[in-house]
């Protein structure tokens, strides 16, 4: 058994867990954060994204112990003060979710990718990054364009902010 | 049409929770005191257990229990069953061999459960689960469904000998011989229809809690139908009666059919549970899903298509072997069969049709509905046959389209089906305008300027869907009637719940559905909450597949409708001393047409709970609940086309467009159902081009076991799809609703593979059309 702390959506938390513990099964099991999914066992689906120190990460491909000490961001920590992340925001109006269980996984990947794109995404780009993530529902069409309108929407008020 | 009435894009309801994480499925469920499950699973396609050594595994820590198939015997849990009947052409009723949900004889594909174990943590259940020792006789498997039929083969049931399930045929069979006899030409293939395993993002789940003071079970399951489980746990398998037992099937992620059916594992969990004393919990790892969910088509089939002088089909003569794998799934019969076999007429007047049905036993994990479910069978093989005689006769392929559709109805087929309303030439024209099809060779030249093969491809679909007329599909076998029930409950402030027996795992009932009361009655969606998914709170229902919970759940809710909307109209006309047939119910409010007389929505609703002033002699309340049996399927049709280019260098195939014309009848909501389109294109693009279940023949392995090895569809695969409706509604169901969710996969394999065959000038491809065939495919047809 290890002991691992670390911080997880702005909150210290320290779990005990088996040494072989994986980080999606620390954030599920021993945290009760279930909205980041399990939807493989080979590290291709990616329903299990999170951010670790700011990056996308499957969770499922590292183990808890090795995330001590880091910052983790899952899914349940983007929305601030029950607004909707403008990447949520995006998937519902665009209607970028059906079954929602590889959703927490394909907004944590995307607002990963227009962090490091930003408003330069274009759909080629898009489709390419989402590589990872395997959607069974959305045929990826609404997917593409909540990321591009998310993207078009956080430059425009990156933009404002900095005018 | 309001903001959010029908035919509204009303954003859904329930995205909120998916995206910040709050959807609760079932794996995200947990109960004090619970335990976990892994099961022990045979390593081998055929094999007799000899023994089961369980002492090491029940000494290993955290372990609880071990149990296996004859404990399961002895306490009396049932087989496995097969829904639907089917006779063989000689009458005598198919031959179903038993499947124990653990076996304790004998294993028949690779995957079988042998044994589960029950321990503190994940991680301890698994380990313990390696510790059990199982002697096998190893026998020899048969995987291929053809070859299973040959003789000296390995037998899989003494209950079928040969293999053989059921030999089943429907039509005309001397007539059909008759006018392929008399033909100007015949068009003969072979067509192969590719296995393929479902694979919803959620894997299955199982959680099974029995509370021994109360002697009940409740069981959290992945299920589309929760009150099929509930019915055929209870009736067959023996597992609680039905009072005693409640089925949750929360947030369901994703199904496409492969959740339909009522698995070992949910029945295991709930006998566990009572067995150890503890709530046991199962959850599948993607790999145990590729081995044991139910997989889809698998069919050899030859066909003849006859034609007269004028490119007039005459004919059609079918030949269809169907792989059933190891055990008889719950709706495995009825696909090749009442929903293969019935559609293949398609959308064309063909005078004499027949077909005969061969399912067949292999040592592979079970074959049932998959999206689309015998209805992307058929139309494969219609369509790609279509286009090669086009090819063969020497004309387009939309010409001779043309020349067969049907154009008046109601249409009687000669195989069963009696199609109500469709426009075939309206949609064949929208596709072929969004596809820009004159422009075509325009394209193709400046494609091959560049080295590339450029070709198109078109497919005309049709489908039954609204399953089904209880009487009817009872008289053909089915072993359930398949209605649907709904009960609306008009709260005393005015707040709507409706409850329905269809499932939503990924449709969007909860805004769909709300949309149809918000504009019955004129109130906010908000004020409208759709309750589905649980036994203890929805009486009955059938559940969701087939495209049926549009047009048959959504008419059960218009019938519980009329009767809230008649009740309040009297309690409305009691409190402003109106006559009844003078009321109208507007924006929310109940009122006297021509007057200025109103009442709120709210306060009629108020009055029928106070019932200080009711009508003489009316109950108070206001509650109302309908079953709705549908009168006819209903027959959604389109057209797909595809155009690709392929690299005769590499053989990769890139989709240039993908064009879905589809006629569904009236649409609730737009967005939703081009989403459904979506969704059944890109799985019906991974069938063409990607996704191939595969088995070693000799050891009955799957090779394709995960993500490594099975190619799902990812984003880059795919382009944007463009998408329209034209709308002939169906007179059969008060919405004139038809279907969406299986369309998009049951008409888009044969676009794809008429346009990379076109590409490519070799008609000889199977799918999946792999860069490896067919680039090799290119350089035959080049040399």
């Amino acid at each position: 058994m290890a002991k691992v702390a670390m911080t997880v959506n702005g909150r210290k938390v320290s779990k005990e867990c088996e040494d072989r513990t994986l980080l999606v099964h620390f954030i599920r099991d021993n945290l009760s954060l279930t909205g980041t999914h399990v939807g493989c066992d080979t590290s291709q689906c990616g329903a299990c994204v999170v951010h670790m120190d700011g990056k996308a990460v499957k969770s499922c491909s590292i183990l808890a112990a090795q995330a001590a000490g880091s910052d983790i961001l899952t899914i349940e920590g983007l929305a601030a003060n029950g607004e909707l992340h403008p990447v949520q925001a995006a998937f519902k109006a665009n209607h970028g979710l059906q079954c929602g269980f590889c959703t927490p996984g394909m907004v944590m990947t995307a607002v990963d990718m227009i962090n490091r794109y930003g408003a330069q995404l274009d759909e080629k780009t898009v489709r390419e990054n989402l590589e990872g993530n395997i959607c069974r529902c959305t045929g990826y069409h609404n997917i593409v364009k909540a990321i591009l309108a998310a993207a078009e929407d956080m430059g425009a008020a990156g933009r404002q902010a900095a005018e | 049409m309001g903001v959010e009435g029908i035919g509204a894009r009303v954003a859904r309801k329930e995205d909120k929770r998916f995206l910040m994480g709050q959807g609760r499925y079932t794996d995200d469920m947990s109960v004090p005191g619970m335990r976990y499950a892994a099961f022990v699973r045979s390593p081998h396609a055929h094999a007799k257990i000899r023994s089961l050594d369980t002492s090491a595994a029940e000494e290993m820590p955290g372990v609880i229990a071990v149990l296996n198939g004859k404990q399961m015997l002895d306490d009396g849990i049932g087989n496995l069953i097969c829904g639907w009947m089917i006779h063989s052409k000689d009458g005598s009723p198919m031959k179903m061999g038993a499947w124990r949900p653990i076996a304790h004889e004998t294993v028949r594909y690779v995957g079988d459960a042998v044994a589960v174990v029950v321990a503190d943590t994940m991680g301890e259940a698994r380990d313990a689960a390696e510790a059990v020792v199982v002697d096998y006789d190893v026998l020899p498997a048969v995987t291929d469904a053809v070859k299973a039929l040959e003789a000296g083969q390995p037998q899989l049931h003494p209950e079928a000998p040969g293999n053989l399930i059921y030999d089943w045929q429907i039509g005309d069979g001397d007539a059909t011989d008759a006018a392929i006899a008399a033909a100007a030409h015949v068009t003969e293939m072979k067509i192969i229809n590719n296995r393929l395993a479902p694979n919803p993002m959620e894997p299955r789940a199982a959680l099974g809690i029995y509370d021994s003071a109360e002697d009940h079970y409740t069981c959290y399951t992945t299920s589309q139908n929760p009150h099929v489980a509930r019915l055929v746990m209870s009736a067959f398998y023996n597992v609680a009666p039905e009072n005693k037992l409640r089925v949750i099937a929360p947030d369901v992620g994703g199904g496409f059919g492969s959740k339909i059916y009522i698995y070992p594992e949910e029945i295991v969990c709930l006998w566990a549970s009572k067995r150890s004393g503890v709530p046991v919990k199962w959850t599948c790892d993607r790999t145990e899903a590729f081995l044991t969910d139910a997989h889809g088509r698998d069919h050899v089939s030859t066909v003849k298509m006859a034609f007269d002088a004028n490119n007039r089909i005459t004919a059609l003569k079918v030949d269809t072997i169907a792989n059933f794998g190891a055990y008889m799934s719950l709706f495995s019969s009825a696909v090749p069969t009442y929903l293969y076999a019935t559609l293949l007429s398609g959308q064309y007047a063909i005078p004499a049709i027949h077909a005969n049905v061969r399912a067949v036993y292999t040592n592979t994990v079970a074959v049932d509905a998959y999206r689309g479910a015998g209805r992307p069978e058929a139309t494969y093989l219609l369509e790609r046959t279509m286009e090669t005689a086009a090819r063969e006769l020497g004309v387009s392929p939309a010409e001779l389209r043309r020349a067969n559709f049907i154009r008046t109805f109601p249409y009687q087929t000669p195989v069963i089906m009696n199609y109500d309303a469709g426009d075939y030439e309206a949609s064949l024209e929208a596709a072929m305008q969004a596809a820009d099809w004159n422009g075509f060779p325009a394209r193709k030249a400046e494609a091959a300027s560049r080295g590339m093969k450029r070709g198109i491809g078109m497919s005309c679909y049709i489908e039954a869907c609204g399953i089904a007329p209880s009487a009817a599909v009872g008289s053909l076998g089915a072993g359930v009637g398949l209605w649907e029930s709904a009960e609306v409950r008009v709260n005393a402030v005015g707040t709507i719940e409706v409850l329905t027996g269809s499932h939503s795992h990924g449709q969007g009932h909860e805004t769909t559905f709300a949309q149809l009361v918000a504009d019955r009655f004129g109130v906010p969606i908000d004020s409208v909450s759709i309750v589905h998914g649980d036994t203890d709170k929805v009486q009955m229902g059938m559940g969701t597949y087939g495209s049926r919970s549009g047009a048959v759940g959504m008419s059960a809710i218009v019938k519980a409708l009329d009767k809230v909307e008649a009740k309040a109209k009297k309690i409305a006309a009691h409190l402003m001393e109106a006559d009844e047939s003078d009321i109208v119910i507007e924006n929310g409010a109940l009122k006297v047409a021509g007057t200025d007389k109103t009442v709120p929505w709210f306060q009629m609703a108020l009055a029928a709970y106070t019932a200080h002033n009711l009508p003489s002699g009316m109950e108070p309340g206001l509650k109302e609940g309908a079953f709705y049996d549908p009168a006819n399927f209903t027959f959604p049709a389109g057209c797909y086309i595809a155009e690709v280019e392929v690299d005769p260098e590499t053989g990769k195939t890139k989709i240039v467009q993908f064009v879905a014309a589809d006629d569904f009848g009236n649409i609730i909501n737009p967005m939703i159902v081009e989403g459904q389109v979506h969704g059944g294109i890109a799985q019906g693009i991974g069938q063409a081009l990607l996704e191939g279940v595969h088995y070693d023949p000799d050891t009955g392995q799957l090779l394709t076991a995960s993500y490594m090895d099975y190619t799902m569809p990812r984003a880059d695969d795919l382009p944007s799809f463009n998408v329209s409706h034209q709308v002939t509604p169906c007179p059969n169901n008060p919405l004139g609703i038809k279907g969406c969710g299986e369309a998009g996969a049951i008409g888009s394999p044969p676009a794809l593979m008429n346009a990379i065959t076109d590409a490519i000038g070799n008609n000889d491809l199977t799918m999946p059309a792999t860069p490896q065939k067919v680039w090799a495919a290119a350089r035959l047809a080049a040399n």
